[in-house]
Formats: structure tokens, C-alpha cells, sequence
């Protein structure tokens, strides 16, 4: 009995060592081919928007760099800019500049403009209006305008479903759509798809998305005849969109480097960004600076 | 002295040192995070009326909040009048529902049916405690608000969606601890009251609900604290409107969801933030409040625990 017990420990032990052994040579061979392999944690954190699009690079990249880990998270434009200021994540994805955000020092980070996205009024398909013109969407997101019937609608009580306050898509859209004005209190949901599936089922819902969040199950509506395609965006006709912006604290290096540097390759710029709705930032016919003044490239 | 603490050491060495080492550092780690956690909340909490000198009335009785205003436009506000509302109407219709429904669940699972109350219904209410709240709140806004919208009025995102959601997520807790004080009367009052010649129902109404009347007190108090404290559930059926809704269809907003909605979006450090920790002192406040008002019951009643 107990030589029977030995031999199997000593069984054991071998299988052990020779997987021991197996796991070193790999290790060896990895570093063999002379070529650094990169390595490292990367957190990115922020913008809903911009989740799905960093999710898919990230994942892209993994595969190729198998020793980096990359986690994205959401949580909005407000948490990526302050998550990256306060050293938690290093990335902050944002769909504003950080000199729009009261409280961040914008000095110390680098902004990395991956691509752009352009945002939307959406309404309930029941709603039959596809264009407003710049007045009336303010007088209906300021409360001036209540009812569908006075911009040509049917008859029926306008609901207002907005992002929360810290939300980038809002900034945006308020600051581009709205020119600043204020919305009156709606319906406040801090995700797009939850915004989406409300303005799908409540009649009479108007909301904004970003363009990578259509889906056919809520209509855009056209901001002064002009519809919000990517033609429109990228000469400039339509002035609702925003940087996606990844914010580092400091200039990047190593496997951080890397990465932002493959979202800016074709592989990334030509393919996922397109397939998800968004703009790549090579093709802008315009650029913007932080205080919003747009020049043709 | 040290010949004494050597003497003291001696006696309680072995599992009898370890056992105290262990349950003295337990209880000494429940009473540090408690007031550490405390501390924190009222540092930051505090700083919005130290620090950025928002006037405690203004604060509490303002609904205008607007913390990203511009100070050339009046801004910032940070008014949450418009969320203790929510909150207070939403937790306090919940109970107004909830309280009844339980205590006679209570009352039948121990009084009238204690075989298969026991067996059945008891294990049915505990699982309803132990489903997520995420889940309450998404069966809320799949069938809930779609339900209300068309048959019944309103967007659906209401103050009546979200007390539903509510009252049915605290009965597990008053039905547990009504049950439990009833239980814990002694038999021969019942008895007493068979004697004197009344009915079962006048047994239960006459004799067993006073007797267990501090039990079930705390009960319901337990279940408005609670109600008060859910954020999910409650967030995703109520439309989180800022504003005093004027009905019981219309969408309104809690002190819980107002910082669920916010928190993480504000820098460190700014009003914005400040505003949220003060909110969040405010809940710790309400919740002291109650547990206070349990000590308070319980003391009084004497009788069931």
C-alpha cells in the first residue's frame, strides 16, 4: 500500500516538474525572437458612446499583443476626464474637451482625437416629422413647445428624454443644437440604449443619440433641412458631433503607446470606426478647437 | 501588576485566548468601519456648506438644481428639495401598501396557517429578498411602465411605478420581522383569549397585534429605511425628472438616483460633488433617524423583540 502511494507522488512530481519545465521554454522562446514583447495593464474608462468602438480595438490588439490587458469601461465623459486626472485610469475617453470640464486641469493631459461622431434629435417612429428647423428644436427642449401639433406633428404631448448633466452627448448636443439653452426637466436616463428604448416605446418621445447608437427603431430628425449623414458632418454642413477624444495623463509610452497608436492605423480608422457609425477623424474636411470655432482643415 | 497580567494571560490561553482575540477584533472592526464611514460621509458632506458656503436652508429647500450654471446665469444651485420629495413620497406610499399587505401575511403565516405557512409561504417571501434589485427594476420597466402607460395614463415613468416596485421589494422585510414577534407571544395569552370566549379573529385583532404591536413597528420602520435606500430598482422605472411631480403619473426623481446619476461624472473636490456627499449624509441622517425611532419602539414595548 504505502510503496503504491509513493510511486503516484512520485508520478506526480514528475508531471509537475515536466510541466514546469515546458512552461519555462516557452517563456524562453518568447523572448528568443529578439523582439520586446509588449506587456502591461490598460484601463480605459468613460464616454458610453465611445465604448463599443475602444471595446473592439481593444480587443483587436489583445489579440495580436496577447501579454496586454485592456478593460473598458463606461461610466460617462465626466468619469473618463476625471478618472484619468486623478491617476485611475489611463485612458479617459471623452466625447468633450477637457477644457469644457469645470474642475479638470487640462494642462496636464493629452488629448488624443480618435475619430468623430455626430448626435442626433431622435423621435418616436409614430411621430411624423423628419426635420425641425434650429428654432423650434430649442423651443421644444426648453419647454416653450408641448405639443407635436404646433411644429406640424400630430396631436399628441411632446416627452423630453434627456441625458444627465454630466453627460458628454448632452454637452454636446445643448452646446451645438441647442446653442446653450437650457433644457426644461424631462425624462433622465444616464445610458444611450436605455434612451433609445424609451423614445422607441413612449409616444410623442423626442431624445438625442449619437449616430453610432441608430438603429432604425428611432428616427433622426433633420436640424434645419440638413440630415445628419456623414457627408454633412465631414464638410461641415451639419454642426452637431464631437471629438472622440482619449485623454492620457501625460504622453503615453510602452504598451499605452501602442495601442493608441493602433487605433490610429487603417486597420482601426478604416474598418471598425465605419462599421460602428462613426466619423475616422481623417476624413473631417473641418476641425474644432476646444472653444468650438470650426475652420476648414 | 505584570504578575497579574501574566496570571490573566495564563487563564484565558488556548482556543479561550483565540476565541476572544477573534470576536473582541470583529466587534472593534464593525465599530471602526461604522464610525470611519461616518466620518467620511460628514467630512465631505459638511464641505458644501463650509466650504462653498450654500446655505443649509437653500440647500434643503430649494428645488432648483442646477450645479453646472454658470455663476453669470445665477448659477450654481444646488437646491434638492425636488429629490427629498421624490424620495419621501415614493418610500412612504410604498410602506402605506406594503404595511398592510405583510402584517396579515404575517398574521396568516403564524397564526392561521402555521403548517404550510411555514413550509410554503415563508420560503416564497425569502426569496423574494433574495432577488436582485436590478431585476425588479427591469421586470419594472419592461412590463410595469409599458402596463401603466397604456391602460392606465401618464408615460408610464411614474410615482406610482416606482412605489409598486418598492412595496414589493420590502415586504420580505416587514413580513419576517412581524412574523418573528408574533411567534414570540407567549401561547397562553392566546389561550387567555379562547377562554374569555373570543374568535380566532378577535384573538389575533384584540390580543396578538398590540402585544406585537412594537414588533411590527419596527418592522415597517425597517422597510421604509429600506425604501428609502434603493437606488436600482426605483431609478429604472421612475423617469428621474428633477422636478415636484404634480400627480401620481407623473415621472419623478429620488435622493438615491440623483446621486447614482451624477456620482462619478463630478470632479473631486467641486461644489458638484460636494452637493452629492451632502446628499448622501442626508440619507445616513434619515437612516439614523429611523434605526433611533426602532431603539425607541422597542424599548417601549417590552414584550416582543
Amino acid at each position: 500500500m504505502k510503496k503504491t502511494k509513493w510511486i503516484v507522488l512520485a508520478v506526480l512530481c514528475l508531471a509537475a516538474l515536466a510541466a514546469l519545465a515546458g512552461c519555462g521554454g516557452r517563456d524562453r522562446q518568447g523572448t528568443a525572437g529578439n523582439r520586446p514583447q509588449l506587456s502591461g495593464n490598460i484601463t480605459a474608462v468613460g464616454s458610453t458612446a465611445m465604448q463599443p468602438l475602444v471595446e473592439q480595438a481593444a480587443n483587436q490588439f489583445m489579440a495580436k499583443h496577447p501579454n496586454v490587458k485592456i478593460v473598458v469601461q463606461g461610466g460617462g465623459s465626466g468619469t473618463g476626464l476625471t478618472q484619468v486626472a486623478q491617476g485611475a485610469a489611463d485612458i479617459g475617453n471623452s466625447d468633450i474637451f477637457a477644457e469644457e470640464k469645470d474642475g479638470i486641469d487640462a494642462s496636464q493631459l493629452v488629448d488624443h482625437q480618435i475619430c468623430v461622431v455626430g448626435m442626433a434629435a431622435v423621435v418616436n417612429p409614430a411621430v411624423n416629422i423628419d426635420n425641425l428647423t434650429r428654432q423650434q428644436l430649442v423651443d421644444i427642449f426648453t419647454g416653450k413647445i408641448t405639443n407635436w401639433k404646433d411644429v406640424g406633428g400630430p396631436d399628441q404631448k411632446v416627452v423630453l428624454v434627456n441625458r444627465p448633466k454630466a453627460s458628454g452627448t448632452r454637452a454636446t448636443f445643448k452646446k451645438y443644437a441647442l446653442g446653450g439653452a437650457e433644457e426644461a426637466a424631462g425624462i433622465e436616463e444616464d445610458s444611450s440604449g436605455t434612451v433609445r428604448k424609451i423614445v422607441k416605446e413612449t409616444p410623442g418621445a423626442i431624445g438625442y443619440l449619437a449616430l453610432s447608437y441608430l438603429d432604425g427603431s428611432v428616427k433622426a430628425i433633420k436640424l434645419d433641412g440638413v440630415e445628419p449623414s456623414k457627408e454633412n458632418i465631414t464638410s461641415g454642413k451639419y454642426p452637431v458631433w464631437a471629438y472622440q477624444h482619449s485623454y492620457t495623463k501625460g504622453k503615453p509610452s510602452g504598451a499605452l503607446e501602442a495601442f493608441l497608436n493602433y487605433i490610429m492605423t487603417d486597420e482601426v480608422q478604416k474598418s471598425i470606426i465605419p462599421q460602428l457609425g462613426y466619423i475616422p477623424v481623417t476624413e473631417m474636411k473641418v476641425v474644432r478647437d476646444a472653444s468650438g470655432n470650426v475652420k476648414s482643415k | 501588576m505584570k504578575k497579574d497580567l501574566a496570571c490573566m494571560i495564563f487563564k484565558l490561553s488556548g482556543s479561550e485566548l483565540l476565541g476572544r482575540v477573534l470576536t473582541t477584533g470583529a466587534a472593534a472592526l464593525a465599530i471602526i468601519s461604522t464610525v470611519t464611514i461616518i466620518a467620511f460621509i460628514s467630512v465631505k458632506g459638511l464641505s458644501t456648506f463650509i466650504d462653498n458656503g450654500i446655505s443649509l436652508k437653500e440647500f434643503l429647500l430649494s428645488s432648483h438644481w442646477y450645479p453646472d450654471r454658470p455663476l453669470e446665469e445665477g448659477g450654481p444651485q444646488v437646491g434638492i428639495l425636488a429629490f427629498v420629495f421624490g424620495s419621501v413620497v415614493v418610500s412612504t406610499l410604498a410602506v402605506i401598501l406594503s404595511a398592510p399587505l405583510s402584517i396579515a401575511c404575517a398574521v396568516f403565516m403564524v397564526e392561521i396557517a402555521p403548517n404550510w405557512g411555514q413550509r410554503l409561504l415563508r420560503p416564497a417571501i425569502e426569496v423574494l429578498a433574495g432577488i436582485p434589485s436590478v431585476v425588479y427594476g427591469y421586470i419594472g420597466l419592461s412590463l410595469l411602465v409599458p402596463f401603466i402607460r397604456e391602460n392606465i395614463g401618464g408615460l408610464g415613468f411614474s410615482v406610482l411605478a416606482g412605489f409598486l416596485v418598492l412595496s414589493l421589494m420590502i415586504i420580505p422585510t416587514i413580513v419576517g420581522i412581524s412574523a418573528d414577534s408574533l411567534k414570540a407571544l407567549p401561547r397562553e395569552w392566546k389561550e387567555a383569549a379562547y377562554a374569555l370566549g373570543s374568535t380566532r379573529w378577535q384573538a389575533i385583532r384584540l390580543v396578538l397585534l398590540p402585544a406585537a404591536r412594537s414588533g411590527l413597528i419596527t418592522g415597517i420602520v425597517l422597510g421604509l429605511a429600506r425604501a428609502f435606500g434603493e437606488a436600482l430598482a426605483v431609478q429604472m422605472v421612475i423617469g428621474n425628472t428633477r422636478k415636484i411631480p404634480a400627480s401620481i403619473l407623473d415621472p419623478v426623481t429620488t435622493l438615491t438616483s440623483a446621486i447614482t446619476m451624477d456620482m462619478g461624472n463630478t470632479p473631486m473636490g467641486s461644489l458638484w460633488n460636494n452637493a452629492l456627499w451632502s446628499m448622501g449624509l442626508l440619507l445616513l441622517a434619515i437612516s439614523c433617524f429611523f434605526i433611533i425611532i426602532i431603539r425607541f419602539v422597542a424599548n417601549k414595548g417590552g414584550i416582543a423583540q
